[in-house]
């Protein structure tokens, strides 16, 4: 179980915080006008990456603010934590 | 008969204070301070159990938690009896009661050990190879393993004990209170950090504590009396709390640790009333020193399982700590100085020692010259190859190895004894630094494993780390501890150190035997009896990772997860693969450490505490009127309301009857609701809802279905308009919390820009629903200013009103069918205005209804439940309810999604009514249903979704889904069951009132 630096409320316990899977995947402006492979794209396909992951977490026992961490997803090692909107730091 | 081999006293034995305690039904004597094992030993007891496979006999192994053996049975009572209770660690007490678990029907006589001689027809894997089939014979198996495999018995009555959970944080964490573990422990809490030190024994100061011999010494006083001092020291620092009887069990990421403490378990039985049993510690701390020591390595030779055959270390134990002779002629085999330790130890006890068997030849080492200079035959360069001995060991014979130590050469040697030391050097206990995800590196010149790059704030030191001899652990440590803790100097900086240990060692896996291997047993696991033999065949058979041997062998699988053994097994497999040890790897060791107890994993969540639940505001009025309830989530939801002794069929039924047929009244204060507010609350609606919301006019109220972007339904409600900028959403009973999470994840990552505000309010207001054609009647008593007129209040709006100065919100809104009111008031007030309701609608034998009269009501109407009807593979068209998606939006959540090419297909499944051929027969939710039952194999087509016998329309009705079942109206199905096929008609899913006559009547 490890230990989140909520960028609102500080560190906390991870029960205390949902997973919200890759960060970065951009809901796209029009989705009509994309065929089907490529709303599928958006849709289904994530990288899933052993290393360094660049995610979205809720605090849902907390402030319920979203909001990205970068993770190692082979030791579980967070490099950076940052809010919506920021700039995401380069790994 | 028994003998007395007490020896000597020991300090750590308070002889004035003499315990009782019975094992196997014999009553036997000890004192406070003994354990189950060390107090057995004294009544020269080494029969404890049986082993798991071939029954045979097997005796104290060791002197601690590694013990693979001595596992017994505790407690000759239904709650309290608890098995796989290592005699080694458990303290006597009066009144102890322990029994062997491993046999049966008794430890003498023991029908399983004929097993033994049929060996040869048992190899590795046997249990795979002969259990597997034919499959319908594992019954008959089952009850013959269990029986006879002796897996303990389980209490069959609720624990009565007490258990806690406590979190702690701390600065430093030191696991182990040995000598590193202590020095470790002083120099942080000196230096100001908040330090816990923990140890699985009852006492401190770890091995070095009761070793009593001239060799080491520390600023020249002898070693145990040196650290008696420092721990003296350490008592009275602040920073430091100290606990003993506290085994870690698991070592997390982040520093997070799970230690178990016992704080009853040593204690007379009349002295643990009222008191916690065992503590479940959850410690998060900054930095962490394992200081968990090491283990002593068994030998491997034929029949080295015989009781009477422990570790050499365990016997020193035993005689320094507990003033016990393991027998009285005794002799020890080792690769390595240690067992001239545990020789010089006995002697100084005056414990006989008959030889000492080396497997090393021409060592320089002052232990060994001290030994000989006492005239204790010492055999260099010779190996155990049999012993004999039935329940106990009475012979060794040895034979000298050859050059190379892969044979053994000249004449063979029998030496009588009544117990054998075996030390085949020591194991750096990593299991914890491995948990915690630390890489482990092999060291060739002692073979093993040593911490080597670690996955946190944390340090090894000590025999833990590889520091095994006292000199390399007193000069490691202090720069170590400087180090981790960033210090200048430490107490230690200046200790002037005296050791006479040889640090050589003659390691070989499996011993050479006179014999070929398939005659021998040379056990690896002694636990499951995993044999070296078993091991090679795995091998033979192709097995080639560690962990498919491990598990084809049953090899470190046990209680004990091989803590003695799975260095060997690694070590037998590299030698036969020809591959090199460090590469192999290890077996993951999982947690925990050693076992725990359901009760203190459970702590104080058992009974009423075992799960959060939720209740409305009208709970105690349900509770009084006798309902009874269901689960839904953590909500405690009224079911239905059983009058003299019905039935739940019969109370559903006439609830049911009596909400159609006059009035009917539900809690729905459970249904989530979550406040919106702000400039662009339409537009957000807009956005996750499936139909429009710009238009809906203030004070009026819209059905709504959310989908997930995929398409499939996600939870549907009612939402009302209470103003220009501010709606009230309402959600599914189950779904609150979660499409709370949805819209604010939207709200935050996508629409940022949107000025919206949510607030979950589901606990502020109490909802109450009056539905019926009497509903209107009872309303309009219960707020008498408000017009009910349907011209001025029709369905699908909402008013605001007061009831008594009580402000409420009304929503005419229905999930029944019928004419309905919600009133929607302050939690607080929720129950006075229920029992209002119940007060002013008497005359309208006004009926409360539970959630099952709720489902029955809304599934006569065709009105699916999300999460019953529909599982996450439903889109709105699937439900037939197209006319909730608008055409026109340019886009919502899921829209995209509804024309994928699949979820256009017209065969997908799709929600339809289904009524039998026989009206009172009613269908199993969940049963398959199919067309053609000649077919083989039978196309499933789809499932009962909801199936209710409806007393209003005096037949069955059921919803399903079905493939392609929107053009199948009138189509005939079959529902096959165990004993019977079901004759069913598709059906529009609405089956009451189709025209909606009821609901604006
Ligand atoms: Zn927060």
């Amino acid at each position: 179980m490890f230990v989140i630096n909520c960028p609102y409320c500080g560190e906390r316990e991870q029960s205390e915080f949902k997973a919200g899977g890759e960060a970065h995947i951009i809901r796209p402006k029009q989705p009509t006008e994309l065929s089907d492979d490529e709303w599928a794209e958006y849709l289904f396909m994530r990288k899933n990456i052993k290393g360094v992951q660049f995610e979205r977490w809720n605090h849902a026992h907390g402030c319920r603010k979203w909001f990205n961490v970068v993770r190692d997803t082979s030791n579980d090692a967070i490099k950076a934590v940052y809010k919506m909107g920021e700039k995401p730091p380069t790994y | 008969m028994t003998k007395n081999l007490r020896v000597k006293t020991s300090k750590f034995i308070d002889e004035t204070y003499k315990i009782s305690f019975k094992f196997n039904r014999t009553t036997y004597y000890g004192y406070k301070g003994d354990t189950l094992a060390s107090a057995l030993l004294a009544n020269d007891v080494h029969l404890v159990g049986r082993s798991f496979k071939y029954h045979r006999p097997r005796g104290i192994m060791t002197a601690g938690s590694e013990e693979p053996n001595a596992i017994v049975q505790l407690h000759n009572n239904s709650a309290r009896t608890e098995p796989n209770v290592r005699a080694t660690e458990i303290e006597i007490y009066e009144g102890l009661e322990a029994s062997s678990q491993n046999c049966w029907p008794s430890v003498n006589f023991d029908i399983g050990g004929i097993n033994n001689f049929l060996s040869p027809v048992l190899p590795a894997g046997f249990y795979y190879k002969t259990f597997m089939w034919p499959a319908s014979f594992w019954e008959k198996y089952e009850y013959f393993i269990r029986k006879s495999a002796g897996l303990g018995k389980s209490p069959t009555e609720p624990d009565p004990d007490i258990y806690e959970h406590k979190y702690i944080h701390c600065d430093v964490l030191v696991v182990g209170a040995g000598i590193a573990g202590i020095l470790a422990a002083k120099t942080a809490a000196k230096n100001g950090f908040k330090t816990l030190l923990l140890d699985e024994k009852s006492y401190l100061g770890g091995s070095t504590i009761y070793q009593n011999i001239e060799n080491h010494k520390i600023n020249n006083q002898i070693s145990n009396s040196w650290l008696e001092k420092e721990i003296n020291e350490i008592k009275k620092l602040k920073n430091l709390e100290i606990k003993v009887r506290t085994s870690v069990a698991a070592f997390h990421g982040y520093n997070f640790l799970l230690a178990r403490e016992n704080l009853t378990d040593h204690l007379p039985l009349d002295q643990r009333k009222n008191k916690t049993r065992h503590r479940l510690l959850k410690i998060r701390a900054k930095k962490v020193i394992m200081a968990t020591g090491s283990l002593e390595r068994p030998l491997i030779f034929d029949n080295n399982d015989r009781p009477g055959i422990l570790l050499s270390s365990a016997i020193e134990k035993y005689a320094n700590l507990f003033g016990v002779a393991c027998g009285e002629k005794g002799v020890l085999f080792t690769n390595n100085d240690s067992g001239y330790e545990t020789a010089i130890s006995l002697f100084q006890k005056g414990i006989n020692i008959e030889a000492i068997i080396d497997n090393r030849e021409n060592i320089d080492s002052k232990l060994i010259k001290e030994i000989e200079k006492n005239n204790i035959k010492v055999f260099k360069g010779y190996t155990v190859v049999n012993t004999s001995g039935y329940k106990r060991i009475n012979n060794v014979s040895i034979m000298q190895l050859s050059k190379d130590g892969q044979k053994v050469v000249g004449p063979k040697l029998s030496i009588a004894c009544d117990y054998l030391g075996i030390s085949g050097g020591w194991t750096p206990a990593v299991h914890l630094f491995t948990q915690s995800g630390g890489k482990l590196k092999f060291r060739d010149e002692d073979q093993v494993f040593i911490p080597n790059i670690y996955s946190s704030d944390q340090i090894s030191i000590g025999s833990c780390n590889g520091d095994f001899t006292l000199d390399e652990i007193l000069s490691s440590i202090p720069n170590k501890l400087k180090e981790f803790l960033d210090l200048k100097k430490s107490d230690y900086d200046d200790l002037e150190v005296q050791s006479s240990f040889n640090k050589s060692k003659r390691n070989i896996w499996l011993l050479p035997s006179d014999k070929v291997i398939g005659k021998t047993k040379p056990f690896v696991d002694y636990q499951n009896d995993a044999t070296a033999k078993d091991i090679k065949l795995a091998l033979r058979e192709g097995f080639r990772s560690i962990e498919h041997v491990k598990r084809y062998t049953t090899t470190g699988m046990g209680t004990d997860q091989g803590k003695l053994g799975n260095m060997h097994a690694l070590g037998i497999i590299s030698e036969t693969a020809g591959s090199k040890m460090g590469e192999l790897g290890t077996t993951t060791f999982r947690p925990p450490y050693t076992p725990l107890t359901f009760g203190t994993i459970v702590g104080r969540n058992v009974g009423e505490y075992f799960d959060i639940f939720r209740k409305t505001p009208i709970h105690e009025w349900h509770v009084q009127n006798k309902a009874e309830f269901e689960n839904v989530g953590q909500w405690k939801r009224a079911w239905y309301y059983p009058k003299n002794g019905e039935s739940m069929h019969n109370a559903v039924q006439r609830e049911s009857k009596a909400a159609r047929d006059s009035a009917g009244i539900l809690d729905a204060s459970t249904l989530g609701k979550i406040d919106i507010q702000g400039t662009d609350a339409s537009e957000f609606l807009n956005r996750v809802y499936t139909n429009a919301w710009s238009k809906l006019a203030i004070g009026r109220c819209r059905y709504g279905l959310m989908l997930n972007e995929d398409g499939m339904v996600y939870d549907d409600g009612v939402t009302t308009r209470l103003d220009e900028n501010h709606y009230i959403m309402t959600t599914t009973t189950g779904g609150a919390a979660t499409v709370l999470g949805k819209l604010e994840d939207y709200l935050q990552t996508e629409w940022p820009e949107l000025d919206v505000y949510l607030t979950s309010v589901t606990d502020h207001y109490a909802t109450i629903s009056v539905c019926g054609p009497n509903s209107k009647k009872i309303v309009s008593q219960v707020i008498p200013d408000l017009d009910f007129s349907d011209k001025s209040f029709p369905h699908m709006s909402f008013k605001n009103a007061k009831i008594d100065k009580i402000k409420c919100r009304v929503m005419r809104i229905s999930f029944t069918g019928e004419q309905s009111y919600e009133i929607n008031v302050q939690a607080n007030y929720g129950k006075s205005v229920w029992e209002k309701c119940m007060e002013i609608g008497k005359e309208f034998n006004i009926t409360p209804y539970g959630t099952e009269t709720m489902h029955l009501l809304r599934a006569e109407k065709g009105f699916i439940i999300v999460g019953q009807d529909t599982d996450a593979t439903m889109t709105p068209i699937d439900l037939q309810m197209d006319w909730i998606v608008s055409k026109k939006k340019y886009d919502f959540i899921g829209k995209r999604s509804l024309y994928r090419s699949d979820t256009i297909k017209e065969d997908r499944k799709q929600l339809v009514g289904l009524l039998t051929e026989n009206p009172d027969e009613v269908l199993e939710e969940g049963a398959q249903i199919v067309a053609d039952i000649k077919k083989s194999p039978i196309e499933m087509l789809g499932h009962v979704t909801s199936s209710y016998y409806s007393p209003n329309l005096k037949k069955s009705i059921a919803l399903g889904v079905v493939r392609g079942g929107k053009n199948m109206i009138g189509h005939k199905l079959i529902i096959p069951m165990e004993n019977k096929n079901i004759n069913v008609t598709v059906a529009d899913p609405v089956f009451l009132d189709k025209e909606n006559k009821r609901i604006n009547a």
